[in-house]
């Protein structure tokens, strides 16, 4: 079971996790990290940026900055934040005693070792602004929400504890429903591999896991009705110089489809997709939900090229979903056994 | 039916279809429009009406599972065989299993793990369907035609992806659901081979089935800016006698806006396979 609560966690965004302390004043985003070095991107035979290729946004730097770090590193504080990143996140450690191996069993064969590494530019959060690299407080939540959140909290102890009363204890990755196909795409521990295929009129962006495709269309047309909701939400495009833009709505309301708990009916998310060089992307994000945190905030995540010859490869998931009929026999058996 | 009956029955059809795909090989009536690279361009939204998905061979209209619940909703429609030829060429020893399949295509049990994939047909379960069946499958699809020797064809029944790698070598690294595709120009019309399928996927609700030595060769041929011809031939020695082939169009949809919407079936099949291991009293 503890391994099952592990890999419910890494399943979870592994590296968004909450780091909680004093943030230092706030000073100007580094220069490096909001404004590439202009770069003149490949165009596709129609004139569109050309964004295509297998892109990995694998890495250490954690979403929220850590307790009083500066925004960027020197090369040498990179290296040392590099390596305790490192040292925390590796399974392949033996210095946390026998639960603690039990735990790493699903070690670091299975994950990926670009997790390992921090982010070219050395910043120490992923999160550009609010300048302190942490996501806004929240502002007061409905008694409506903080049941349904209440309630989730509630699944995720059953289910953490070995003793779910059904499937819908299970988060929406357990349940193979979306993973880290959702916007905004935030690295994890493994299949971080994003496919990207354009054509005139759309560009097909194909997350690994799961294996759902997301069509960004950039030919203008108005969104779908809003009666029409999706778990991917409805994705419209436009190019804005070298930037693909893209701004999703119509996400459906089942817990879990929007990031982090927000209200799904005034989520808004806006994507930017710019080539900085032959073999990187800048993928930058911007969340705003007044009915949920105090302002806007913005992540930059760097996309890295993959070889070519390492595609990417189908993620079943479903089709194999041998653990969730564990986890529900082994919770029907322990209370058989606990009577 | 016996090997001579089906001998006879190949006789008179085989001529009649082989005349047919001649006709379409030496007067291509339409000539597409060519991209920068000389190619046609595929891209767009595609369905096929057929009702292959119920039965590839010819077949009646048919009452759902549970006609005293569903009545008219659950029943499917008739039609005509799109194999060429009629008949599946079956080995004698694997029609057996063929109607198995039919016969337990609703029955579902993943309580074991070594059992899970034995009883009922994958799309009852939402499993991604594989190739052919995903292309004649009642959903649309959509063809997205990189410029960079990738063309991507995203399905919306449950959402499954295909990259097709054009003029590409290297062989499956392991078997999946939607296969290995690699494609290459013929002409005006895209070849596409598949292998490494997995041998879970069946091809129809009839119980039509493969092995994981199926070997697929799909030919999709612009015939007007609004249709395409797709034909595919099977090979899986270990299955069927010989290799044979299915052909139908698809049809470029057309409506205002139209694109690719989700069929995210796994909620829907959740209850039918995890229902049973809810704690008893649950809400």
């Amino acid at each position: 079971m503890k391994l099952a609560a592990l890999i419910a966690v890494g399943m979870a965004v592994a590296l968004a996790v909450s780091l909680t302390g004093q943030a230092p004043p706030p000073r100007p985003s580094a220069a490096s990290a909001t404004q590439p070095k202009p770069y003149a991107s490949p165009k596709t035979p129609w004139g569109d940026p050309d964004l295509q290729g297998v892109w990995n946004d694998a890495t250490s730097t954690p979403l929220q900055r850590p307790n009083g770090l500066k925004d960027v590193l020197t090369d040498e504080e990179a290296a040392d934040f590099q390596s305790s990143l490192a040292h925390d996140l590796t399974r392949d450690r033996r210095d946390g005693g026998a639960d603690a191996d039990v735990n790493r069993a699903y070690n670091d064969h299975w994950m990926d070792a670009r997790r390992l590494k921090i982010t070219a530019d050395k910043r120490t959060s992923l999160i550009v602004d609010p300048p302190d690299g942490r996501i806004p407080p929240l502002v007061p939540l409905s008694p409506e929400r903080q049941a349904v959140r209440s309630s989730r909290a509630g699944a995720n102890q059953r289910f953490n504890a070995g003793l779910p009363d059904d499937y819908t204890d299970m988060s929406l990755p357990v349940r193979c429903i979306i993973r880290t196909d959702s916007p905004p795409y935030l690295p994890t521990i493994y299949n971080n591999n994003f496919q990207i295929v354009q054509s005139p009129g759309v560009v097909a962006i194909a997350p690994e896991m799961i294996h759902s495709t997301r069509m960004v269309y950039t030919d203008g047309r108005p969104h779908l009705d809003r009666g029409i909701s999706q778990w991917l939400g409805d994705s419209r495009g436009h190019w804005d110089g070298a930037t693909l833009v893209v701004e999703t709505t119509n996400f459906r309301s089942d817990d879990g489809v929007v990031f982090q708990g927000a209200n799904p009916a005034t989520f808004k998310i806006t994507e930017q997709f710019t080539r900085v060089g032959p073999t990187s992307i800048n993928y930058e994000f911007t969340i705003q939900d007044p009915a949920t945190w105090t302002k806007p905030w913005t992540a930059l995540i760097p996309w890295n090229k993959v070889d070519p010859e390492e595609q990417m490869f189908e993620y079943g998931c479903h089709e194999d979903n041998f653990d969730i009929v564990h986890f529900l026999k082994g919770a029907r058996s322990r209370q058989k056994n606990a009577r | 039916m016996g090997a001579r009956r089906r001998f006879v029955l190949l006789a008179l059809i085989a001529p009649a279809a082989l005349v047919g795909s001649l006709a379409i090989a030496q007067t291509p009536a339409y000539r597409p429009p060519h991209r920068p690279d000389g190619h046609p361009d595929l891209s767009g939204i595609w369905q096929a009406f057929v009702t292959a998905n119920w039965d590839l061979q010819g077949h009646e209209a048919q009452p759902g599972l549970h006609p005293e619940l569903d009545g008219a909703y659950g029943a499917g429609p008739a039609g005509q065989s799109i194999v060429e030829g009629g008949e599946i060429p079956y080995r004698p020893e694997a029609l057996g299993k063929k109607k198995q399949n039919f016969a337990t295509r609703a029955k579902v049990d993943v309580s074991d793990d070594k059992k899970w994939h034995a009883l009922g047909d994958p799309e009852l379960k939402c499993y991604m369907p594989g190739v052919p069946r995903a292309t004649y499958m009642p959903y649309p699809f959509q063809i997205v035609q990189g410029s960079n020797n990738t063309i991507l064809i995203a399905y919306e029944f449950t959402s499954a992806t295909r990259i097709v790698r054009m003029n590409w070598t290297q062989e499956a690294p392991a078997d999946a659901w939607m296969g290995w595709s690699r494609g290459r120009w013929e002409g005006d019309t895209l070849v596409v081979d598949v292998t490494g399928l997995r041998e879970e996927t069946w091809l129809d609700r009839a119980g039509d089935f493969h092995s994981d030595k199926l070997h697929v060769v799909e030919r999709y041929t612009p015939m007007s800016p609004y249709h395409l011809q797709y034909e595919a031939t099977l090979d899986d020695p270990t299955v069927y006698t010989r290799p044979w082939k299915i052909s139908f169009p698809l049809y470029r949809r057309l409506e205002k806006n139209i694109q690719l919407l989700e069929f995210k079936c796994v909620p829907f099949t959740e209850e039918m396979l995890y229902g049973r291991f809810r704690k008893p009293g649950a809400p």
